[in-house]
């Protein structure tokens, strides 16, 4: 992997006695795309504005290629914001917003220019110059804030939910126009999203965050098919995640049955949680599975059929593209390779901070 | 007569409004056009509209302008980086300056004015500790400086709200964009936060400016009499002079520039951002 470009040393922040970070450690790589991931609260617009100075750790560092900026306020910081309410100048035109950082480091007028023009372009918004703030829809306001950070050619570029007001269609379209532009600019974007889908399908790094610890960091593969505890099984997509018991090496005991897996090291007879997908469930006829039950709930998804099967007590999730309607009796089985195995959290703080190896 | 129930509610309600504006309003202004138009013997004239040219006239309105202008400026220069703070301080003691700073204006005009004679008089408490403390009197009574002071005291709540109005609202996410993309404390100030609060400078001003320039009171109370204000040279010919066709037709003049402040606000201030309320 490139050279680290941020590095978060044992960050700690509180607001009001309440501890919002704790301890938190991050390296960012050089043309990484990197997202926080994480539901409301847990922190991901705070490490952001650390990382921006716009807010004081109560201790720890802030490291920008090696060097220590900490007290380095937002503007001696050679990266760049975009906000999550865009926080376009109302009194500006849309060229003089994206002027705005170019004007104040007194580029040349020829440079401005040039760069107004280019930027417009790579946003897809030529012609805009003139127009005011106000003229312009979410979306367009939303690529103007992105035209307006990047022309200053940062090395870092912080994102905090750009697409958190924007419709479905929207978003997904400014997905993929955000990742042709960090292929473009070859710069690190550092990205802050509450939506799993999104983070998935942009990043290369996936940082899920909750109650200000970092729960997991991998890339959306990994942290995908191998979450490493409850919290982000059940965070990332939906999962059935149920209590069993590690009996041995690559044998483990849900619901009173034995399944075979391809987990080890546990030791023997400890207590775990079990993540099945709803895609890896395999439903049969009756007596052909591990487990008998009956289909409890069908809907139509689309592309698949999502089905609650009540089997052995437990209601589970299963995604299939054949339809078993309500009431039919099925069976269940998972392939050894798609039961993931993880430790139990101990305690509440655990809990929070995630099992750690 | 009425239509139905609603329209004759509105009526009824809307009535003594309807008579407040034809009683404080629209008679005296008609009165001020009457007078101010005519002569003593009713003929139609524009010489009391004319008349401002007279040299005294003329001086005392040039005087009243400069006066007025330089206690804005004052006020704006006071009042600017004080909303400024205040927008940068914690919420909590916000609203307890802004009491402090508006205060005053809940006194009486004329006892505030009155507190600042009796500050700067010749026996007054000014003098009185520089005599205690071994220094010689100064001359602070009936100069400009007192008029421009009690102006400036007087007046600058005024310039205070609207401003802290405009100020308060504009989104900390545009400074911390400012921030973001180079500005130093400076710039935010001068290339987002200033041309942001426009709307609260232009009603400030005017607020400022409009009394400052027909004021008698504080130039009778602080100037001693020895500094003639437009405002003075009018309520001298309704009272003293008892030529109130002269008064009123100058009057009209000052009117002018009430409409042409009245025109800036609407202008600068389309959504209202900084009005008092
Ligand atoms: N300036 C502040 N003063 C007091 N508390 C704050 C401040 N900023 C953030 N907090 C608190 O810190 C916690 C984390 O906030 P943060 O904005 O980092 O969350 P987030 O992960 O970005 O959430 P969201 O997805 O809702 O934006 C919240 O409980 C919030 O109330
Ligand atoms: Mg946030």
């Amino acid at each position: 992997m490139s050279a680290p470009i941020i590095e978060l040393e044992h960050i700690t922040k509180s607001f009001d006695g309440q501890m919002i970070l704790d301890d938190l450690n991050l390296t960012v790589h050089e043309n990484e795309f990197i997202t926080l991931l994480g539901p409301s609260g847990c922190g991901k617009t705070t490490t952001l504005r650390i990382i921006g100075g716009f807010e004081h750790p109560d201790q720890g560092r802030v490291l920008f290629e090696g060097k220590d900026i900490t007290e380095l306020p937002p503007n001696k910081r050679n990266l760049n914001t975009v906000f999550q309410r865009y926080a376009l100048f109302s009194h500006l035109s849309i060229a003089e917003n994206i002027a705005f950082g170019l004007k104040v480091s007194k580029k040349s007028k020829a440079y401005i220019d040039d760069k107004i023009k280019y930027a417009l372009k790579l946003v897809n918004l030529d012609g805009f110059e003139h127009r005011t703030v106000d003229s312009l829809s979410g979306g367009q306001q939303q690529r103007i804030a992105i035209a307006r950070a990047i022309v200053n050619e940062p090395k870092v570029l912080l994102l905090d939910e750009p697409l958190g007001a924007l419709d479905l269609k929207l978003r997904q379209d400014m997905q993929y126009e955000l990742i042709r532009l960090k292929n473009e600019l070859g710069i690190t974007f550092i990205y802050v999203t509450h939506d799993q889908e999104e983070a998935l399908t942009m990043s290369d790094t996936v940082v899920v965050m909750n109650q200000g610890y970092i729960q997991q960091m991998g890339t959306p593969e990994n942290i995908y098919n191998e979450p490493e505890n409850a919290f982000v099984a059940d965070f990332i997509g939906d999962s059935n995640i149920i209590g069993g018991i590690m009996l041995q090496d690559e044998l483990v005991q849900i619901l009173g049955v034995k399944f075979p897996c391809v987990d080890s090291g546990f030791g023997r007879n400890k207590p775990v949680d079990v993540v099945i997908r709803p895609e890896d469930v395999i439903l049969g006829e009756p007596g052909a599975g591990r487990l008998d039950g009956e289909v409890s709930h069908l809907i139509f998804k689309g592309l698949l059929y999502e089905m609650e099967v009540m089997a052995g007590g437990f209601e589970w999730l299963v995604q299939s593209t054949k339809c078993f309607p309500v009431g039919t009796p099925v069976s269940i089985s998972v392939d050894p390779y798609n039961i993931q195995i993880m430790n139990k959290p101990e305690s509440e703080d655990e809990e929070a901070i995630g099992v750690q190896e | 007569m009425f239509r139905n129930k609603k329209t004759r509610y509105t009526m009824i309600l809307s009535g003594p409004y309807l008579l407040w504006i034809i009683g404080g309003t629209l008679i005296p202004l008609i009165m001020m056009f009457y007078y101010g138009l005519t002569t003593a013997d009713g003929g139609f004239t524009l010489s009391n509209v004319f008349a401002i040219a007279e040299a005294g006239h003329a001086k005392a309105l040039g005087q009243a302008l400069l006066y007025s202008a330089v206690s804005t400026v004052v006020c704006f220069v006071l009042a600017f980086p004080l909303a400024v703070i205040l927008k940068n301080s914690k919420l909590g003691t916000k609203g307890f300056v802004v009491f402090v700073f508006i205060l005053p204006m809940w006194m009486n005009f004329l006892l505030r004015t009155m507190a600042w004679q009796v500050l700067l008089e010749k026996g007054g408490v000014i003098n009185g500790v520089l005599t205690w403390m071994g220094l010689p009197r100064m001359r602070l009574i009936n100069t400009p400086g007192a008029i421009i002071m009690g102006m400036v005291y007087d007046f600058l709540p005024f310039m205070i709200m609207p401003l802290y109005n405009v100020m308060s609202k504009i989104d900390n996410n545009v400074v911390e964009a400012a921030r973001d993309l180079g500005a130093s404390g400076w710039q935010v100030i001068y290339k987002v936060l200033l041309p942001l609060s426009v709307p609260g400078i232009v009603s400030g001003v005017t607020m400022v400016f409009v009394p400052a320039l027909t004021t008698f009171v504080i130039s009778n109370m602080l100037g001693g009499g020895k500094i003639f204000l437009i405002g003075n040279v009018i309520e001298h010919e309704f009272t003293v002079g008892d030529n109130w066709h002269l008064g009123a037709g100058l009057s009209l003049v000052m009117m002018v520039f009430i409409l042409i402040s009245m025109a800036f606000i609407a202008k600068f201030d389309k959504n209202g951002e900084g009005n008092l309320l």
